[in-house]
């Protein structure tokens, strides 16, 4: 057992529990029409808007599959490093609801289209790796809507047909701080992917959480159970640690874990029991005899392969090699896609070292006060790049930058011209400076008189009235020359 | 012209194309014996206004270089027809009007043929007898009180009362062919993927497939080279070379090597049914082809693998009449009362029986001992023929174990009625093509078809063999319009 310091344990009495997670995440393929049918995928449209005869499973109407979607999953598995199954088959599963039309669900079951692969955490102590079971194609149901009236529940079928990928992982996790670092990963390489936006707000990622806990030692599994449909990483987080807790309390009070399947109450702070393994559904599932097993040639994937792009692990390996940025560094700029191009475009024609500190600090905490995605940044890379090179030049000097920085905020305005307009060139003029220096020590004949008689503390003061006077404005190495000559 | 309706299809368009004859005659000629024929309740829809109408149109404009230039047909009412009620014989789909057009239908109208109205069948094509349509038996035109057979029973009594010139039907286990054999006419059954599934109602998606139902086997030919199109819009079409059937029918089918499978010979099978199978050999010896004895060894397995197959596929086809969308509704305390209700009060007898077995045979705990091993059998079953065929061209068998039956004698006994199939289901396990033409008749004057079974994609080599001894044949049906006063 490893002696992490983050290790999550729950403790109870004189015993020490470890949890168990394993995440089914639903994602939403990118794609413009649905799994099986060609209608659009457009979020938030009028209801029942973006239907074909196929979505509302009319008789007589036929799922033909997607192609693009197909690619996608099987991008996504190239992401994962995962196995790509060649031949993939399509199952239904069978159960009744208002909003599932056909009466089924078609997806994968014993034969998905991605096999084993895995995914890299970075913990504070270190990497971990987390590993895949399957990732399958299934269809999204529709949406019940049960609160505009009284009596009646309302269908909204625009969801309905929309592409998903299950991705299974092994039970592997073991906190919920684990947890966040898989959903926002797995996340970051679809989005390097296209394969998925990875809007939680919007449904396009969730996921049902499978807890258990056991002893620590111990190399039994405990007995799970399953929270269902939770649609944030914060009430991911939430619902484990309360489930963790509630299965140690009933280990300890001498009772057995029901495996059933269990609903996370955002309000209460609670899960509660759906169902239980006996009242499980039996889906009947059997191959779909409507669409032929699923076959693709190694071209085909050696083809998608070619289209994969660098993804954040070797980036972060890239940026580490070649910018020399520490491994925090780097994590974070690579975290999201677009963060790393942001941050690429800088480093165009600026400093490295200048360019990561100014987006990790100065950038990411004035977007975080205006809660701004890095895309919709009002400060462009390119005026990044030519505020940098300012201070690089000397043309301003650090301090003023962050004057400068934040007018930016307030509109992409060009660097240079703020600092033309507002006439925040730096002063580095050995003559200007002179006599402004002279000015100084004129004013000041006393103190001056002071300092030659070695009171030398006395040249801090100078300085500062060097600064003040020429309205922060002065090249501070050319006043520190000056000025010990003059004095 | 007084007998329009006496002519075959290819007469029909000849006499069209040479403008003999006015689409809106034969139309008016069809339509006003379908409407003297109501006793046959051939029909569920009858759309005779707007095909007279149509007909007319025709005339007016005339594109004489279409294969079906003005012909009326009604089809059966599995096919989606757009504005036009379609209920697959349910009461479930009793007021289901379809915005969209089948790819078969369509294929229809595009050669320039006008519907005149939907034909009853078997509740969702589930049936061997058209008994179990909510809309009521049909008659046989053989006899009062004779079933047509089924599912395809509208379009079988349709043809051979001459209501239509020409239909279509679906064949799942046998519903084009056992109607046509209980009613002395022609229905072939084609490759599975031949045409297009693509707006006909589901029942076993991997064995449904639609085919022409027809007087003589020169018609069916020129109906499946219309109706069988590749199409995108159904995954399990194949992209195939099609023959242009008609054109290419020949009776020269010299040295045609015929297989005569000894597992066919059934306990208890009548012996009329044995020397009818006789004959038909002699006719095939007769037009020159080689008989050869086979073996198809697991055709005894091919009925109860086939009433796993198709139950539980249609168990779940049929979870979409819910009554949430579209289609009678019952009215229930909340949602799960509803959907009982109105799938209780929607489905017949029958239906709900196969909905309950093939719910049954996909449990878990019974699926490997049913479903698995039913698709491991259909795997042997095809194994049978690609081996027979590996020896002959076309395998020759009866297409079904007696001739037509009362109404109401096997209603009560659905294994009976099950055992129907028995020739009929082997071949659409196998995805194989199969043609029913009528061969004679039993001791009661009721005609008695024959099977001639291809190999995939091979329906010109079945049609030649069938034009060949439809020859030698020379079937004459002794339908006397008992139903006409």
């Amino acid at each position: 057992m490893s002696k992490n310091k983050s290790e999550y344990l729950i403790n109870r009495h004189d015993n020490q529990y470890e949890v168990v997670i394993g995440l089914e995440v639903h994602a939403q393929v990118t794609s413009q029409s649905k799994l099986f049918s060609t209608s659009a995928t457009k979020f938030g449209a009028e209801p029942n808007t973006q239907v074909s005869l196929v979505d509302a499973a009319l008789p007589g109407m036929l799922p033909v599959i997607n192609e693009y979607c197909v690619k996608q999953a099987i991008k996504t598995g190239i992401g994962l490093k995962a196995k790509i199954n060649k031949r993939s088959v399509f199952d239904r599963k069978n159960y009744f609801y208002a909003d599932l039309p056909q009466g089924y669900q078609i997806s994968q079951f014993k034969d998905p289209i991605v096999g084993e692969g895995k995914v890299i955490l970075d913990m504070p102590d270190g990497q971990k790796e987390v590993g895949i079971e399957r990732l399958h194609l299934e269809q999204d149901a529709g949406k019940s809507i049960h609160d505009l009236d009284p009596k009646n529940t309302f269908v909204d079928l625009n969801r309905s047909g929309v592409a998903l990928m299950e991705i299974v992982s092994k039970p592997d996790l073991r906190s919920p701080d684990e947890v966040n670092a898989y959903i926002k990963k797995l996340r970051s390489i679809m989005r390097y992917l296209g394969t998925c936006d990875g809007n939680m707000q919007e449904g396009s990622l969730r996921a049902d959480v499978n807890v258990s806990v056991r002893k620590k030692g111990s190399k039994e599994f405990g007995t799970r159970c399953e929270i269902k449909n939770v649609n944030s990483i914060k009430f991911m987080q939430m619902a484990i640690e309360y489930e963790a807790n509630r299965q140690v309390d009933l280990i300890e009070d001498g009772q057995m874990i029901d495996q059933e399947t269990r609903l996370f109450d955002t309000k209460k702070n609670e899960t509660r029991s759906m169902r239980s393994k006996e009242d499980a559904h039996d889906y009947r599932y059997f191959p779909d005899p409507d669409l032929l097993p699923l076959e693709v040639s190694d071209d085909f994937i050696e083809n998608l392969k070619s289209e994969i792009p660098e993804l954040p692990d070797e980036k972060k390996k890239r940026f580490i090699e070649k910018f020399k940025l520490s491994p925090y560094e780097a994590n974070i700029l690579v975290s999201d896609i677009e963060t790393s191009n942001y941050f690429e475009n800088v480093i165009k024609k600026s400093d490295v070292k200048l360019a990561t500190n100014w987006i990790i600090g100065e950038l990411f905490a004035a977007l975080n006060e205006k809660n701004l995605e890095i895309t919709e940044s009002p400060i462009s890379a390119g005026n990044l790049s030519k505020l940098i090179n300012l201070i690089k030049d000397g043309t301003i000097s650090g301090k003023i930058a962050k004057t400068v920085f934040e007018q930016m905020m307030e509109g992409d305005k060009d660097p240079k011209k703020i600092v033309e307009e507002k006439g925040l060139k730096q002063e580095s003029d050995p003559k200007a400076l002179e006599a402004l220096i002279d000015k100084v020590i004129d004013d000041n004949r006393d103190k001056a008189t002071e300092y030659k008689s070695g009171k030398v503390k006395l040249f801090g003061f100078f300085v500062g009235q060097v600064m003040k006077v020429s309205g922060g404005k002065a090249n501070p190495q050319l006043v520190n020359e000056i000025l010990k000559k003059k004095l | 012209m007084s007998d329009i309706t006496k002519q075959s299809l290819s007469e029909l368009v000849e006499n069209i194309k040479s403008k003999k004859l006015s689409s809106s005659e034969v139309t008016k000629a069809f339509v006003e014996r379908s409407e003297k024929s109501k006793e046959l309740n051939a029909y569920i829809t009858e759309d005779y206004t707007n095909a007279l109408n149509k007909a007319k149109k025709f005339d007016e404009k005339p594109n004489l270089d279409l294969k079906l230039p003005g012909i009326p047909m009604a089809v059966k009412d599995l096919f989606c027809t757009r504005d036009l009620r379609t209920t697959a014989g349910s009461k479930i789909l009793n007021n289901f009007v379809p915005t969209y057009e089948s790819t078969v239908t369509q294929n229809i109208w595009n050669e320039g043929a006008i519907l005149m109205g939907k034909l009853n069948c078997d509740e969702f094509a589930m049936g061997s007898s058209n008994e179990t349509s909510f809309f009521g038996n049909v008659q046989n035109p053989i006899d009062k009180n004779l079933v047509p057979g089924g599912s395809s029973g509208g379009s079988s009594s349709a043809v051979a009362a001459q209501l239509t010139p020409i239909t279509i039907g679906t064949d799942t286990g046998g519903s084009i062919r056992q109607p046509a054999s209980f009613t002395g006419t022609v229905g072939l059954k084609p490759t599975y993927g031949s045409c297009s599934r693509y707006g006909i109602v589901a029942f076993a998606s991997s064995l449904d497939q639609a085919g022409p139902m027809a007087q003589n086997v020169k018609d069916c030919a020129l109906l499946q080279e219309v109706i069988s199109t590749y199409d995108e819009k159904d995954s399990t079409s194949i992209d195939f070379k099609r023959n242009e059937y008609s054109k290419e029918l020949t009776k020269d089918i010299k040295g045609k090597k015929i297989g005569i499978p000894k597992e066919y010979r059934v306990d208890g099978m009548p012996k009329e049914i044995e020397d009818l199978w006789k004959k038909g050999i002699e006719y095939a010896k007769d037009c020159g082809a080689e008989i050869i004895d086979i073996s198809l060894p697991h055709t005894n397995y091919a009925l109860p693998t086939y009433y796993i197959v198709a139950p539980a596929e249609a168990s779940s086809n049929l979870a979409r009449y819910d009554g949430v969308k579209y289609g009678f509704r019952a009215e229930g305390e909340n949602l799960i009362d509803m959907y009982e209700k109105t799938r209780s009060e929607g489905f017949g007898a029958e239906v709900q029986r196969r909905i309950m077995i093939g719910t049954y045979v996909l449990s878990s705990g019974y699926y490997d001992a049913y479903y698995l091993k039913a698709q491991k059998v259909r795997k042997l079953i095809k194994n049978d023929f690609d081996d027979a065929y590996k020896k002959v061209d076309a395998i020759l068998t009866p297409s079904t174990p007696s001739s037509a039956f009362k109404i109401g004698e096997k209603t009560n006994d659905p294994v009976s009625m099950y055992l129907n199939d028995i020739f009929t289901v082997p071949v659409n396990l196998a995805g194989l093509p199969g043609i029913s033409i009528p061969a004679g008749h039993d001791g009661k004057g009721y005609p008695l078809g024959l099977q001639i079974i291809g190999k995939a994609f091979d329906e010109q080599n079945i049609l030649n063999i069938a034009y060949a001894m439809e020859e030698k044949i020379n079937f004459k049906n002794n339908i006397n319009d008992w139903w006409i006063k």
